[in-house]
């Protein structure tokens, strides 16, 4: 019995040798080829997208080093936080010998690493096509047979939660503030394509950028019928001139997010689906307030 | 051109500005704002882009008194509203407030309840306050000046930790670092235009003491100038009028130091009508500032700082090309 389970155990482990056994070689953002003979057992990620991509993917456990931001899932707080956006530590990120390090484009210090012999994949993550396409990359480098299975997940989430927005709330325009200048989130950047996925009306069209500052009078002119906000400046909106006429203002259709929401509504990543959920929760709010 | 004539070119000048003010926004250039007798593009025309053509003339206005002061009161051409560390303390008053908010801590609610515009006027003049209390008073310029730029580079050190450490302000606090005129209101007017008039007439009320210290410190006191009274009292219009622009319109940049310089020329060293002329060569370069920021990529706008800097900037080239600018500023 025992020897018949060891004969087994010796069998699937050859069988994993040689499903590893041809390099995997990945192609990253700035056209670099990396090649892996096998699949990275210490990983470093310095984006809060790219950390929780590789948790999503099963192998948290896997990461021994994340940027200062990662917070999600809890079990990378626990780990050493190497920097932040514009501060990596090198030495830090070195000593702690990875086998591979997973950041963003913005940080340029690709070169550095390289050159130190660690190898670099550089991943942007700015659209859902980005989320789709950093799962596929980083599936394959971990030697996933199907790399795309948590991203058909999510996916199928996402198509759940558009499908709980109630009727009424169709088409209805939608401004999204970003943040108080007023920067607003366009039709093409990330927050855009879920409100669209939401069957939402984004009055800032995609020919304006994806975070345009706009002229608050825009806003007014747009006259929206859903707006979408950080709490923080939720509560002066109806002070700014000429705002109190907006339709959404008028009708008390503001949905406000805390921080932590606000914070996974913004992040491209596999958590894409609960900031979808954070937003279709406010619209079925708003759909009930109204029928009432 | 005399200095009554351009004392009213300027002021002209600062209306015509103000009518074009009310022609432009979000759909650039147009009329139509004007002509409509419909409900929303009456509102866009008073209660947004007249308070904010004012709004944006009188922060311009304040800060020319604030950087004529300042340099008068230094002596020194190149002294501008900031100079005493006002700009680092409104910026870390905003940043504690943006962090603060975030974080939901107990002192948040104090902080929230304060807003972004009376932390930024508290910040700056309370770090006025403190370069007055390290120099130990305006009794000595260079121990005010070299206070000033300790402060100053403290709490910018200060304020960059913050950010930092919460990467979520970022964007907010770029906004208010590059000067922001969009949200101008008319509650906006109502504390720009009294701490104008206030601040505008004590500096007015000094002039005199300005042009004998203008003669040199030992000069001024064999006047029988009170120097300490007259400097704490410049200080503190400095701090008055440079608080009330930040808090309404972030730290525009430039406007303060350029404004004097652009009508320095025609007062002849009389601080009296440079301080007149300062206030309204810096509104109206603010208030077409403004209007270059929401019109040049309408519906986009520019942060109004960024062209200031070029319109003053390049005025001034302009004024040294032709020569005036080296014998008058000197």
């Amino acid at each position: 019995m025992i020897r018949r389970a060891l004969v087994g155990l010796l069998a699937a482990a050859l069988l994993a040798a040689t499903a590893h056994a041809a390099p995997v070689r990945i192609t990253d953002d700035l056209q670099h080829v990396v090649a892996f003979d096998q699949p990275p057992r210490r990983i470093v990620a310095l984006l809060p997208s790219l950390t929780e991509t590789v948790c999503a993917l099963g192998d948290c456990d896997r990461l021994v080093g994340v940027d200062r931001y990662s917070n999600w899932p809890a079990q990378v707080e626990k780990l050493p936080k190497l920097g932040g956006l514009d501060d990596p530590q090198v030495e830090a990120i070195v000593a702690l010998r990875p086998d591979v390090v997973l950041l963003a484009p913005s940080l340029r210090i690709q070169d550095r690493l390289e050159a130190l012999g660690l190898k670099v994949l550089v991943l942007q993550t700015r659209t859902q096509a980005d989320v789709r396409r950093v799962f596929q990359a980083l599936g394959e480098m971990l030697g996933r047979p199907d790399p795309l299975a948590p991203w058909r997940a999510i996916d199928a989430d996402m198509a759940r939660i558009a499908a709980t927005v109630p009727p009424s709330m169709h088409g209805r325009s939608v401004y999204f503030e970003v943040d108080a200048a007023p920067y607003a989130a366009g039709a093409s950047s990330f927050i855009g394509e879920t409100l669209a996925r939401l069957g939402l009306r984004n009055v800032v069209g995609p020919e304006l950028g994806p975070f345009p500052k706009l002229n608050p009078e825009f806003v007014v002119r747009a006259d929206p019928e859903l707006v979408m906000i950080g709490r923080r400046n939720a509560d002066s909106l109806a002070g700014r001139p000429g705002w109190s006429r907006i339709r959404a203002l008028k009708a008390h259709a503001v949905c406000a997010f805390d921080p932590a929401e606000s914070d996974v509504i913004a992040r491209p990543g596999p958590r894409m689906a609960q900031g979808a959920e954070a937003m279709a929760r406010c619209l079925r709010r708003l759909a009930d307030a109204s029928a009432q | 051109m005399s200095l009554r004539a351009l004392a009213l070119t300027l002021l002209a000048a600062g209306l015509a500005l103000l009518l074009l003010g009310l022609c432009v926004g979000s759909t650039g250039l147009s009329l139509e704002a004007l002509r409509g007798a419909d409900d929303v593009p009456r509102a866009i025309l008073w209660e947004i882009r007249l308070p904010r053509s004012i709004g944006a003339w009188l922060t311009g206005a304040l800060l020319g008194v604030a950087g004529a002061t300042a340099q008068g009161l230094f002596r020194n051409p190149l002294a501008d509203p900031y100079l005493l560390g006002a700009s680092a303390g409104a910026a870390l008053g905003v940043a504690l407030v943006l962090v603060g908010w975030g974080s939901g801590a107990v002192a948040a609610s104090v902080l929230a309840r304060l807003g972004m515009t009376g932390a930024a006027f508290a910040g700056s003049v309370g770090a006025m306050v403190l370069t007055l209390t390290l120099a130990r008073g305006a009794e000595q310029t260079l121990r005010l000046l070299l206070a000033g730029v300790v402060v100053g580079v403290v709490l910018l050190a200060a304020t960059s930790v913050l950010t930092l450490l919460n990467p979520d302000v970022l964007r907010s606090m770029q906004v208010f670092m590059l000067g922001n005129t969009a949200l101008l209101s008319g509650a906006s007017i109502a504390m720009l235009l009294p701490v104008l008039v206030l601040a505008g007439s004590a500096a007015y009320g000094a002039s005199r003491a300005l042009d004998a210290l203008a003669l040199g410190e030992s000069t001024a006191r064999s006047l029988g100038l009170p120097l300490a009274g007259v400097r704490f009292a410049l200080v503190g219009v400095l701090a008055l009028c440079t608080g009330a622009a930040v808090a309404q319109c972030g730290l525009v940049a430039f406007v303060g130091l350029v404004a004097p310089h652009l009508v320095r020329g025609r007062c002849g060293g009389a601080h009296g009508p440079l301080l007149a002329l300062s206030a309204l060569a810096g509104g109206a370069l603010l208030l077409s500032a403004d209007i270059l920021a929401r019109g040049l990529f309408a519906p986009q706008e520019l942060p109004v700082g960024i062209v200031t800097s070029l319109l003053g900037g390049v005025y001034l080239l302009v004024l040294m090309q032709r020569g005036r600018f080296g014998r008058t500023a000197a």
